[in-house]
């Protein structure tokens, strides 16, 4: 029962990575190699307002959400609209994407290097004990739980009970045929860009309650969020969150009854396995 | 295209670095620093390396320089970022030494980087004072690499000195011998617990509980739980930084009941005592200092007034001493690298940390080994051969 309530708690933090990240490759078709980037960014501000200010970092995510919002919005407005257009298929716009945003890391951890230095950042939050059916966690892990429930089933609503998020998720299915349909395209992947920026931003804030992050750090999250999206099916939130959960599960399960060195070892097993077997994704659609 | 403002732009930037260049040779002594801004080992140089040469640059040319050959010269201080890449370290001491022409290189940051570029110091001739680069390899890579001189420590004094401060606290009856010891799986986590384990078992300590997590590890909770589980007296981790901090903050939430908590780097981090507060005092870690020599207490005063940043309580002043050892030597000889290198193995140098000279391995015998918070300060309490090592005192809970 620890080891499973553990694992869930864990699976909640890698649900926070991996959620935005989802919504920009599986919507707005950009797989987005600087989301460990933006991450990192809702981080440091979270851990700037705290440490200056004391400002908690449950009310810093309603500053993030919108700025981030904002600038993920310009930078795929500026930066990747012009790759959209000129792209002739969707490998040519995945390509393009790919190396765009990576170049987009290195200017990520060279703005935040000199605004804020390569040291780490931590501070102390919520880091007091609370008990669970018996055992003690971590009251910081299970705060961003919760708060990963909440957003996670915002989206799910959203994108199932909404108009907007049912337009969303035709151009998940077919991009091209949503435009037919009268969907505005452009719009609406600016918006799920965007959303995405957002999201994974306010993860980095709550992930920074009980992680030490520094400016270069961005990449780990990148590579467990790229993992999460393509074992969960690209473009459903539930393959994301059922991937998440899975594999926070699976690391605890390792790490608790095998050994902690193991953990990584376990990850990449079940990666290999469900590419093997199912290389679409847990919710993912077969190609047609 | 027209070619004439091109040539007026490339003939103008020609002139100007000519001028650069003989305006940088009559003066200056160039001195090359390549170490992490970016990558993994970033976090760890931001706070020990890279300050400490700014300081140390700021202070020297404040000055009016090094006097070599009764002549003031002011320091150049060319930088690169490595990106904790071994190649990009090699590339850079490569330019440094061949393109920008330097005096002197200031060694880098991190065993596996001081590893790699120690060919090249070698090939181009530069004495390479090594800081963080701890080995118990030091004899065979000082016989390889004669330019190569270290001033931290070696593996096994490290991990020698927690097990005999664990032992006195055990033979003076303030705790039993179970031990629960874990480390990172990287070559720094693994050399030294391979070294701490035979002597742990030699001094009599039961391993009650033995693991090792990878590197950026994101929930070291089971590693805790585990650990709690044996029942250890002493909680021994070789910790690189963001596990040291996740390691300490879960051994709160868990309430760890241990007489003596440990982990190893990033422990005598100002920051590591900045987050913690009340909860670090009692916790052991890897270095130290004598916080309370008007030495250290001079340069941690002028290291926050010039960086804006505390230093660390161990390698930071190490990083410090070995520039100040390279300055003595420069003004003792010159700027001839072959004859500073032989003037590093004959002569005793002053520093912030006291007296340094290195023996016949190329190795200062004289470092501190663990430190323990107390009262927010990180104050070395087992070390060889340094004074102000102060009493080891009971970690009592975390509050």
């Amino acid at each position: 029962m620890d080891i499973l309530i553990t694992g869930i708690l864990l699976g909640g933090t890698y649900a926070l990575i991996a959620m935005g990240l989802n919504l920009q490759y599986g919507v707005a078709r950009i797989m987005n190699l600087a989301n460990g980037e933006i991450l990192v960014a809702g981080g440091y501000f979270a851990f700037i307002a705290y440490t200056a200010t004391q400002l908690s970092p449950i009310l810093t995510i309603f500053l993030v959400a919108p700025l981030a919002f904002a600038l993920n919005w310009l930078i795929y407005r500026l930066m990747l609209q012009p790759l959209v257009n000129r792209a002739k298929n969707r490998g040519q716009l995945e390509t393009d994407s790919i190396l765009a945003t990576f170049g987009l890391s290195f200017i990520g951890v060279g703005l935040m290097l000199s605004f804020f230095g390569g040291d780490y950042f931590s501070y102390s939050f919520m880091a007091f004990p609370v008990e669970l059916l018996g055992n003690t966690y971590g009251a910081n892990r299970v705060l961003s739980f919760v708060m990963a429930v909440l957003i996670c089933g915002a989206l799910y609503l959203w994108l199932n009970r909404s108009r907007a998020g049912l337009s969303i998720r035709a151009i998940a299915t077919a991009p091209a045929s949503a435009r037919l349909v009268g969907i505005d395209v452009k719009h609406l992947s600016a918006l799920a860009f965007a959303l995405g920026g957002a999201v994974t931003a306010v993860g980095g804030a709550l992930i920074s309650t009980y992680l030490t992050l520094d400016a270069s750090t961005g990449v780990v999250f990148t590579l467990k969020a790229l993992i999460i999206v393509i074992m969960g099916g690209v473009g459903d939130v539930r393959g994301t969150i059922v991937a998440a959960l899975l594999l926070g599960i699976l690391e605890t399960l390792v790490a608790s009854l095998l050994d902690p060195g193991l953990t990584l070892a376990a990850a990449y097993v079940m990666f290999l396995g469900i590419l093997l077997f199912r290389p679409q994704g847990l919710f993912g659609k077969k190609p047609t | 295209m027209n070619r004439r403002p091109f040539l007026k732009l490339v003939s103008a930037l020609t002139i100007a670095s000519a001028l650069a260049a003989s305006a940088a040779t009559a003066e200056t002594i160039r001195i090359g620093a390549v170490a992490p801004k970016t990558g993994p080992l970033a976090g760890g140089a931001t706070v020990t390396q890279w300050p400490s040469i700014y300081l140390w640059v700021e202070q020297v040319n404040a000055a009016g320089g090094l006097t070599v050959d009764g002549e003031q010269m002011m320091i150049e201080l060319i930088e690169y970022d490595d990106q904790t890449n071994p190649g990009e370290t090699i590339k850079a001491v490569q330019r440094l030494a061949t393109q920008d022409d330097a005096h002197f290189i200031i060694a880098p940051y991190g065993t596996g980087l001081n590893l790699a570029a120690a060919p090249l110091f070698d090939r181009y001739g530069y004495p390479q004072i090594a800081v963080s680069a701890i080995t118990d390899q030091q004899p065979e890579l000082s016989a390889q690499f004669p330019n190569m001189f270290f001033t931290l420590g070696t593996t096994t004094a490290l991990a020698a000195d927690v097990v005999k401060v664990l032992t006195d606290m055990r033979d003076a009856g303030q705790m039993g011998d179970r031990v629960a010891m874990v480390n990172v799986a990287d070559a720094f986590g693994i050399e030294l617990a391979t070294a701490a384990k035979p002597l742990f078992e030699e001094a009599g300590f039961e391993l009650v509980y033995e693991t090792s997590y990878p590197l950026g590890t994101q929930d070291l909770s089971p590693v805790i739980k585990g650990a709690a589980a044996a029942e250890p007296d002493a909680f021994v981790a070789w910790s690189y930084p963001p596990d040291t901090f996740g390691l300490t903050e879960q051994a709160m939430i868990e309430n760890l009941d241990v007489k003596a908590f440990y982990t190893a780097v990033a422990t005598p981090f100002p920051g590591y005592g900045a987050r913690f507060g009340a909860a670090a005092e009692g916790v052991l870690g890897a270095g130290g200092v004598n916080p309370d020599s008007p030495a250290f207490m001079e340069y941690a005063a002028a290291h926050e007034e010039v960086t804006g940043e505390k230093p660390d309580y161990w390698a930071s002043a190490t990083t410090y001493a070995s520039l100040e050892i390279l300055a003595q030597a420069i003004e003792a000889v010159g700027l001839d690298r072959a004859a500073v290198t032989a003037h590093l193995r004959e002569s005793t140098y002053e520093t912030i940390l006291g007296p340094i000279s290195f023996d016949e391995n190329n190795s200062n015998p004289d470092f501190w080994t663990v430190g323990q918070w107390q009262g927010g300060v990180f104050k070395g309490v087992a070390s060889r051969g340094r004074d102000g090592t102060v009493p080891v005192i009971l970690k009592e809970g975390w509050e």
